[in-house]
Protein backbone atom coordinates (compact mmCIF):
# COMPACT_ATOMS: atom_id res chain seq x y z
CA UNK A 1 0.00 0.00 0.00
CA UNK A 2 2.39 2.74 0.99
CA UNK A 3 5.46 0.96 1.37
CA UNK A 4 7.92 1.35 -1.76
CA UNK A 5 6.56 -1.30 -3.99
CA UNK A 6 10.26 -2.48 -4.21
CA UNK A 7 11.95 -2.34 -1.05
CA UNK A 8 15.38 -2.58 -1.19
CA UNK A 9 16.90 -6.23 -0.99
CA UNK A 10 19.27 -4.70 1.63
CA UNK A 11 16.43 -3.05 3.76
CA UNK A 12 14.44 -6.67 3.72
CA UNK A 13 17.71 -8.67 4.70
CA UNK A 14 17.90 -6.52 7.79
CA UNK A 15 14.09 -6.71 8.86
CA UNK A 16 14.56 -10.60 8.48
CA UNK A 17 17.91 -10.59 10.42
CA UNK A 18 16.65 -8.52 12.99
CA UNK A 19 13.83 -10.56 13.52
CA UNK A 20 16.47 -13.60 13.94
CA UNK A 21 18.13 -11.82 16.51
CA UNK A 22 15.45 -11.30 18.72
CA UNK A 23 14.56 -15.05 18.75
CA UNK A 24 11.32 -14.01 17.05
CA UNK A 25 9.82 -16.12 14.77
CA UNK A 26 9.97 -15.63 10.76
CA UNK A 27 6.14 -16.59 9.00
CA UNK A 28 5.18 -17.60 5.95
CA UNK A 29 4.36 -14.01 4.23
CA UNK A 30 7.47 -12.45 5.27
CA UNK A 31 10.68 -11.82 3.34
CA UNK A 32 13.51 -14.49 3.72
CA UNK A 33 16.63 -15.20 2.07
CA UNK A 34 16.55 -17.72 -0.65
CA UNK A 35 19.01 -20.33 1.36
CA UNK A 36 16.51 -19.60 4.26
CA UNK A 37 13.62 -20.95 2.78
CA UNK A 38 15.75 -23.89 0.57
CA UNK A 39 17.14 -25.13 4.41
CA UNK A 40 13.57 -25.13 5.89
CA UNK A 41 12.04 -26.45 3.00
CA UNK A 42 15.42 -29.34 3.40
CA UNK A 43 14.86 -29.59 7.07
CA UNK A 44 10.97 -29.76 7.31
CA UNK A 45 10.94 -32.42 4.32
CA UNK A 46 13.26 -34.60 5.56
CA UNK A 47 11.08 -34.86 8.83
CA UNK A 48 8.50 -34.99 7.68
CA UNK A 49 8.89 -37.76 5.25
CA UNK A 50 10.58 -39.74 8.28
CA UNK A 51 7.33 -39.56 10.00
CA UNK A 52 5.54 -41.42 7.01
CA UNK A 53 8.35 -43.75 6.44
CA UNK A 54 8.51 -44.36 10.15
CA UNK A 55 4.97 -46.29 10.16
CA UNK A 56 6.47 -48.92 7.94
CA UNK A 57 8.47 -50.68 10.72
CA UNK A 58 6.30 -50.54 13.19
CA UNK A 59 3.11 -51.24 10.81
CA UNK A 60 4.81 -54.21 10.35
CA UNK A 61 3.56 -55.96 13.13
CA UNK A 62 0.17 -54.66 14.00
CA UNK A 63 -1.44 -57.59 12.15
CA UNK A 64 0.62 -59.63 14.68
CA UNK A 65 0.37 -57.97 17.97
CA UNK A 66 0.15 -60.36 20.88
CA UNK A 67 -2.96 -59.00 22.37
CA UNK A 68 -5.73 -56.84 21.66
CA UNK A 69 -4.35 -54.24 23.84
CA UNK A 70 -0.96 -54.07 22.35
CA UNK A 71 -2.48 -53.63 19.29
CA UNK A 72 -5.09 -50.64 19.79
CA UNK A 73 -1.86 -49.09 21.42
CA UNK A 74 0.17 -49.86 17.89
CA UNK A 75 -2.23 -49.09 15.87
CA UNK A 76 -2.53 -45.26 18.07
CA UNK A 77 0.95 -44.98 17.43
CA UNK A 78 1.01 -45.29 14.13
CA UNK A 79 -1.57 -43.06 13.39
CA UNK A 80 0.19 -40.83 15.56
CA UNK A 81 2.91 -40.84 13.08
CA UNK A 82 0.89 -40.72 10.02
CA UNK A 83 -0.39 -37.09 11.60
CA UNK A 84 3.04 -35.91 12.40
CA UNK A 85 3.52 -36.30 8.77
CA UNK A 86 0.57 -34.40 7.95
CA UNK A 87 1.38 -31.84 10.33
CA UNK A 88 5.00 -31.37 8.45
CA UNK A 89 3.85 -31.33 5.19
CA UNK A 90 1.61 -28.41 5.92
CA UNK A 91 4.25 -26.24 7.67
CA UNK A 92 6.28 -27.36 4.56
CA UNK A 93 3.81 -25.90 2.01
CA UNK A 94 3.85 -23.06 3.19
CA UNK A 95 7.05 -22.17 1.94
CA UNK A 96 5.30 -22.55 -1.34
CA UNK A 97 6.28 -26.04 -2.33
CA UNK A 98 3.28 -28.65 -3.05
CA UNK A 99 2.23 -31.83 -1.63
CA UNK A 100 2.44 -33.87 -4.34
CA UNK A 101 6.38 -32.25 -5.31
CA UNK A 102 6.96 -33.47 -1.74
CA UNK A 103 5.62 -36.76 -2.11
CA UNK A 104 7.49 -36.86 -5.29
CA UNK A 105 10.34 -36.01 -4.13
CA UNK A 106 10.17 -38.68 -1.58
CA UNK A 107 9.75 -41.72 -4.08
CA UNK A 108 12.43 -40.23 -6.59
CA UNK A 109 14.92 -40.41 -3.99
CA UNK A 110 16.05 -36.46 -4.41
CA UNK A 111 15.02 -35.73 -0.48
CA UNK A 112 16.03 -37.89 2.36
CA UNK A 113 14.43 -39.44 5.30
CA UNK A 114 15.74 -40.37 8.67
CA UNK A 115 18.68 -43.09 8.20
CA UNK A 116 16.74 -45.21 11.35
CA UNK A 117 13.79 -46.40 9.35
CA UNK A 118 15.99 -48.49 7.01
CA UNK A 119 16.43 -51.23 9.44
CA UNK A 120 13.84 -54.20 9.88
CA UNK A 121 12.27 -54.92 12.72
CA UNK A 122 12.47 -58.69 13.50
CA UNK A 123 10.54 -59.16 16.61
CA UNK A 124 7.78 -57.55 18.39
CA UNK A 125 10.24 -56.69 21.02
CA UNK A 126 11.68 -54.31 18.22
CA UNK A 127 8.12 -51.95 18.80
CA UNK A 128 8.93 -51.64 22.50
CA UNK A 129 12.99 -51.06 21.41
CA UNK A 130 11.52 -48.07 18.54
CA UNK A 131 9.57 -46.78 21.25
CA UNK A 132 12.26 -46.39 23.95
CA UNK A 133 15.36 -45.66 21.56
CA UNK A 134 13.62 -43.91 18.60
CA UNK A 135 11.21 -41.70 19.59
CA UNK A 136 13.36 -40.89 22.68
CA UNK A 137 16.11 -39.87 20.11
CA UNK A 138 12.92 -37.88 18.22
CA UNK A 139 11.98 -35.86 21.53
CA UNK A 140 15.72 -35.03 22.28
CA UNK A 141 15.82 -33.71 18.99
CA UNK A 142 12.19 -32.37 18.43
CA UNK A 143 12.06 -30.49 22.01
CA UNK A 144 14.41 -27.78 21.05
CA UNK A 145 12.61 -27.44 17.65
CA UNK A 146 9.73 -26.15 19.59
CA UNK A 147 11.74 -22.87 19.14
CA UNK A 148 12.85 -22.93 15.85
CA UNK A 149 12.94 -19.65 13.77
CA UNK A 150 10.20 -20.64 11.51
CA UNK A 151 6.78 -19.96 13.15
CA UNK A 152 4.95 -23.01 11.25
CA UNK A 153 7.38 -25.56 12.14
CA UNK A 154 7.73 -24.55 15.55
CA UNK A 155 4.41 -24.64 16.10
CA UNK A 156 4.24 -28.35 14.33
CA UNK A 157 6.31 -28.91 16.79
CA UNK A 158 4.76 -28.31 19.90
CA UNK A 159 2.00 -30.64 18.46
CA UNK A 160 4.23 -33.46 17.79
CA UNK A 161 6.34 -33.31 21.40
CA UNK A 162 2.79 -33.04 23.05
CA UNK A 163 2.28 -36.88 21.39
CA UNK A 164 5.64 -38.23 21.41
CA UNK A 165 5.57 -38.97 25.13
CA UNK A 166 2.89 -41.39 24.85
CA UNK A 167 5.20 -43.15 21.89
CA UNK A 168 8.26 -43.67 24.31
CA UNK A 169 6.06 -44.46 27.14
CA UNK A 170 4.14 -47.23 25.56
CA UNK A 171 7.70 -48.91 24.43
CA UNK A 172 9.50 -48.34 27.44
CA UNK A 173 6.38 -50.01 29.15
CA UNK A 174 6.68 -52.99 26.83
CA UNK A 175 10.12 -54.37 27.10
CA UNK A 176 9.68 -53.53 31.03
CA UNK A 177 6.90 -55.78 30.48
CA UNK A 178 8.81 -58.92 28.97
CA UNK A 179 11.53 -58.11 31.04
CA UNK A 180 9.41 -59.34 33.75
CA UNK A 181 8.66 -62.69 31.78
CA UNK A 182 11.24 -65.58 30.71
CA UNK A 183 14.66 -65.85 29.64
CA UNK A 184 13.44 -65.95 26.11
CA UNK A 185 11.77 -63.11 26.32
CA UNK A 186 14.89 -60.96 28.50
CA UNK A 187 17.00 -62.22 25.44
CA UNK A 188 14.47 -60.95 22.93
CA UNK A 189 14.74 -56.95 24.43
CA UNK A 190 18.55 -57.67 24.71
CA UNK A 191 19.33 -58.57 21.22
CA UNK A 192 16.67 -56.07 19.90
CA UNK A 193 18.64 -53.15 22.10
CA UNK A 194 21.76 -54.55 20.59
CA UNK A 195 20.56 -54.20 16.67
CA UNK A 196 18.92 -50.45 17.99
CA UNK A 197 21.27 -48.64 20.25
CA UNK A 198 23.95 -47.48 17.42
CA UNK A 199 21.42 -46.54 15.03
CA UNK A 200 19.21 -44.34 17.06
CA UNK A 201 22.34 -42.92 18.20
CA UNK A 202 22.56 -42.05 14.48
CA UNK A 203 19.73 -40.23 14.21
CA UNK A 204 21.37 -36.96 15.53
CA UNK A 205 23.21 -36.89 12.05
CA UNK A 206 27.30 -37.04 11.25
CA UNK A 207 29.23 -35.51 14.32
CA UNK A 208 29.90 -32.15 14.18
CA UNK A 209 33.31 -31.80 12.47
CA UNK A 210 31.47 -33.53 9.49
CA UNK A 211 28.29 -31.55 9.31
CA UNK A 212 28.64 -28.54 6.96
CA UNK A 213 25.28 -27.19 6.94
CA UNK A 214 24.90 -26.95 10.74
CA UNK A 215 26.75 -23.56 11.74
CA UNK A 216 24.57 -22.17 8.84
CA UNK A 217 21.44 -23.14 10.06
CA UNK A 218 21.85 -22.43 13.70
CA UNK A 219 22.67 -18.96 13.34
CA UNK A 220 19.18 -18.89 11.26
CA UNK A 221 17.59 -20.81 14.45
CA UNK A 222 16.28 -23.39 12.20
CA UNK A 223 18.74 -25.70 14.76
CA UNK A 224 19.02 -25.37 18.16
CA UNK A 225 21.55 -27.66 19.22
CA UNK A 226 24.60 -29.79 17.31
CA UNK A 227 24.43 -32.68 16.70
CA UNK A 228 27.24 -34.27 18.74
CA UNK A 229 25.43 -32.35 21.54
CA UNK A 230 21.90 -33.75 21.38
CA UNK A 231 23.70 -37.21 21.12
CA UNK A 232 25.16 -36.66 24.38
CA UNK A 233 21.88 -35.95 25.63
CA UNK A 234 20.39 -38.67 24.82
CA UNK A 235 23.40 -41.03 25.84
CA UNK A 236 22.74 -39.06 29.54
CA UNK A 237 19.29 -39.24 29.44
CA UNK A 238 19.11 -43.41 28.15
CA UNK A 239 21.58 -44.62 30.49
CA UNK A 240 19.40 -45.16 33.92
CA UNK A 241 16.73 -45.93 31.89
CA UNK A 242 18.96 -48.79 30.36
CA UNK A 243 19.69 -49.71 34.17
CA UNK A 244 16.29 -49.89 35.63
CA UNK A 245 15.06 -51.91 32.67
CA UNK A 246 18.02 -54.40 33.20
CA UNK A 247 19.50 -54.04 29.41
CA UNK A 248 22.96 -53.51 28.74
CA UNK A 249 23.80 -51.10 26.13
CA UNK A 250 26.40 -52.21 23.78
CA UNK A 251 29.32 -49.74 24.18
CA UNK A 252 32.25 -51.75 25.73
CA UNK A 253 33.66 -47.60 26.10
CA UNK A 254 30.14 -46.30 27.47
CA UNK A 255 31.26 -45.21 31.05
CA UNK A 256 30.45 -42.47 33.41
CA UNK A 257 33.16 -38.70 33.20
CA UNK A 258 32.97 -37.76 36.84
CA UNK A 259 34.68 -34.66 35.52
CA UNK A 260 32.41 -33.55 32.59
CA UNK A 261 29.55 -34.64 34.61
CA UNK A 262 28.47 -36.79 31.36
CA UNK A 263 29.00 -40.08 29.48
CA UNK A 264 31.66 -40.77 27.43
CA UNK A 265 30.63 -43.22 24.72
CA UNK A 266 32.04 -44.92 21.75
CA UNK A 267 31.64 -43.84 18.21
CA UNK A 268 28.92 -45.13 15.80
CA UNK A 269 29.99 -46.75 12.31
CA UNK A 270 30.10 -43.88 10.24
CA UNK A 271 30.86 -45.95 7.03
CA UNK A 272 27.55 -47.42 8.19
CA UNK A 273 25.51 -44.57 8.85
CA UNK A 274 26.48 -43.31 4.97
CA UNK A 275 25.87 -46.79 3.40
CA UNK A 276 22.50 -46.33 4.55
CA UNK A 277 21.52 -42.64 3.73
CA UNK A 278 23.08 -43.45 0.30
CA UNK A 279 20.42 -45.92 -0.13
CA UNK A 280 21.96 -49.24 0.75
CA UNK A 281 20.51 -49.72 4.43
CA UNK A 282 18.66 -52.91 4.54
CA UNK A 283 15.45 -51.68 3.95
CA UNK A 284 15.94 -48.47 1.90
CA UNK A 285 14.30 -50.03 -1.35
CA UNK A 286 11.71 -51.64 0.15
CA UNK A 287 10.23 -48.60 1.78
CA UNK A 288 10.46 -46.06 -1.54
CA UNK A 289 8.89 -49.17 -3.33
CA UNK A 290 5.62 -49.17 -0.41
CA UNK A 291 5.50 -45.82 -0.18
CA UNK A 292 5.31 -45.34 -4.24
CA UNK A 293 3.09 -48.56 -4.27
CA UNK A 294 0.72 -47.01 -1.63
CA UNK A 295 1.08 -43.38 -4.07
CA UNK A 296 0.41 -44.65 -7.22
CA UNK A 297 -2.49 -47.37 -5.78
CA UNK A 298 -4.32 -44.27 -4.52
CA UNK A 299 -4.61 -42.24 -7.38
CA UNK A 300 -7.81 -43.19 -8.27
CA UNK A 301 -9.45 -42.71 -4.95
CA UNK A 302 -7.70 -39.23 -5.45
CA UNK A 303 -9.28 -38.59 -8.78
CA UNK A 304 -12.16 -40.19 -7.77
CA UNK A 305 -12.90 -37.58 -4.77
CA UNK A 306 -11.81 -34.60 -7.24
CA UNK A 307 -14.84 -35.77 -9.73
CA UNK A 308 -17.48 -36.15 -7.20
CA UNK A 309 -16.50 -32.80 -5.32
CA UNK A 310 -16.83 -31.26 -8.93
CA UNK A 311 -20.42 -32.88 -9.61
CA UNK A 312 -21.42 -31.35 -6.40
CA UNK A 313 -20.12 -27.73 -6.57
CA UNK A 314 -22.24 -28.18 -10.50
CA UNK A 315 -25.77 -29.39 -8.61
CA UNK B 1 -10.89 -25.84 -9.57
CA UNK B 2 -7.41 -27.87 -8.69
CA UNK B 3 -6.65 -29.89 -11.46
CA UNK B 4 -7.62 -33.49 -11.04
CA UNK B 5 -3.67 -34.72 -11.35
CA UNK B 6 -2.64 -32.46 -8.82
CA UNK B 7 -3.40 -31.85 -4.83
CA UNK B 8 -6.71 -31.60 -3.61
CA UNK B 9 -7.51 -28.10 -2.17
CA UNK B 10 -6.12 -26.55 0.40
CA UNK B 11 -8.14 -25.82 3.57
CA UNK B 12 -7.24 -23.89 6.88
CA UNK B 13 -8.41 -25.65 10.12
CA UNK B 14 -9.75 -23.62 13.14
CA UNK B 15 -10.28 -25.73 15.90
CA UNK B 16 -12.87 -24.81 19.85
CA UNK B 17 -10.70 -26.24 22.23
CA UNK B 18 -13.64 -26.16 25.02
CA UNK B 19 -16.86 -24.26 25.14
CA UNK B 20 -16.37 -20.52 26.24
CA UNK B 21 -13.30 -20.31 23.52
CA UNK B 22 -12.96 -18.86 19.96
CA UNK B 23 -12.06 -21.24 17.12
CA UNK B 24 -8.24 -21.26 16.91
CA UNK B 25 -6.45 -22.26 13.96
CA UNK B 26 -4.37 -25.73 14.27
CA UNK B 27 -2.87 -26.08 10.47
CA UNK B 28 -4.01 -26.86 7.42
CA UNK B 29 -4.25 -29.86 5.01
CA UNK B 30 -5.86 -31.33 2.13
CA UNK B 31 -9.11 -32.29 0.87
CA UNK B 32 -11.59 -32.60 -1.97
CA UNK B 33 -14.17 -30.75 -0.38
CA UNK B 34 -15.96 -29.39 2.34
CA UNK B 35 -17.14 -32.10 3.63
CA UNK B 36 -14.17 -34.58 3.42
CA UNK B 37 -12.21 -31.65 5.07
CA UNK B 38 -13.92 -31.50 8.43
CA UNK B 39 -13.55 -35.55 8.67
CA UNK B 40 -9.82 -35.17 7.78
CA UNK B 41 -9.43 -32.29 9.90
CA UNK B 42 -11.08 -34.07 13.19
CA UNK B 43 -8.54 -37.14 12.52
CA UNK B 44 -5.36 -35.24 11.76
CA UNK B 45 -5.72 -32.67 14.54
CA UNK B 46 -8.56 -33.67 17.32
CA UNK B 47 -7.71 -37.19 18.12
CA UNK B 48 -7.12 -36.58 21.76
CA UNK B 49 -10.33 -34.36 22.51
CA UNK B 50 -8.28 -31.32 20.99
CA UNK B 51 -11.63 -29.84 20.72
CA UNK B 52 -15.43 -29.58 20.61
CA UNK B 53 -16.23 -27.85 17.12
CA UNK B 54 -14.12 -27.73 13.76
CA UNK B 55 -14.52 -24.97 11.22
CA UNK B 56 -12.89 -25.27 7.94
CA UNK B 57 -12.47 -22.82 5.20
CA UNK B 58 -9.92 -23.10 1.59
CA UNK B 59 -7.21 -21.63 2.13
CA UNK B 60 -7.84 -19.48 -0.65
CA UNK B 61 -11.36 -17.73 -0.14
CA UNK B 62 -8.73 -15.95 3.28
CA UNK B 63 -8.16 -12.29 2.70
CA UNK B 64 -5.16 -11.24 4.75
CA UNK B 65 -3.12 -7.81 5.71
CA UNK B 66 -0.43 -8.30 4.06
CA UNK B 67 3.20 -8.21 6.30
CA UNK B 68 4.23 -5.38 4.00
CA UNK B 69 1.56 -3.17 5.12
CA UNK B 70 2.45 -3.55 9.05
CA UNK B 71 2.87 -0.30 9.55
CA UNK B 72 0.12 2.17 8.03
CA UNK B 73 -2.46 -0.45 8.70
CA UNK B 74 -1.38 -0.82 12.04
CA UNK B 75 -0.65 2.42 12.93
CA UNK B 76 -4.09 3.78 14.05
CA UNK B 77 -4.26 1.58 17.30
CA UNK B 78 -0.76 2.34 18.12
CA UNK B 79 -0.59 5.42 18.51
CA UNK B 80 -3.98 5.18 20.47
CA UNK B 81 -2.44 5.19 23.60
CA UNK B 82 -4.94 6.14 25.46
CA UNK B 83 -7.22 2.59 24.83
CA UNK B 84 -4.93 1.10 27.51
CA UNK B 85 -6.31 1.05 30.96
CA UNK B 86 -3.11 1.62 31.62
CA UNK B 87 -2.72 5.56 30.42
CA UNK B 88 -4.30 6.96 33.41
CA UNK B 89 -2.71 7.44 36.65
CA UNK B 90 -4.99 6.39 39.45
CA UNK B 91 -3.99 6.55 43.18
CA UNK B 92 -2.55 3.49 44.24
CA UNK B 93 -5.40 4.03 47.53
CA UNK B 94 -8.33 4.02 45.22
CA UNK B 95 -9.79 0.33 45.61
CA UNK B 96 -11.06 -1.75 42.97
CA UNK B 97 -9.40 -0.40 39.82
FE1 LIG C 1 6.47 -38.81 15.23
FE1 LIG D 1 6.66 -41.01 17.60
Amino acid sequence: MTLAPEADESELRAVFEATIERHDRIEPRDWMPEAYRKTVIRQVAQHAHSEIIGMQPEGNWITRAPSLRRKAILLAKVQDEAGHGLYLYSACETLGVSRLELTEMLINGKQKYSSIFNYPTLSYADVGTIGWLVDGAAICNQVPLCRTSYGPYGRSMIRICKEESFHQRQGYELLATMMRGTDEQREMVQESVNRFWWPALMMFGPPDDDSPNTAQSMAWGIKRNTNDDLRQRMVDMTVPQAKALGVTLPDPELRWNEERQSHDFGSPDWDEFKDVITGNGPCNTQRIAHRRRAHEDGAWVREAAMAFAARGAEA
Amino acid sequence: MTDIQGDWPLYEVFVRGKRGLNHVHVGSLHAADDEMAVRHARDVYTRRNEGVSIWVVRSDAITASSPDEKDPLFAPSGDKVYRHPTFYDIPSDVPHM
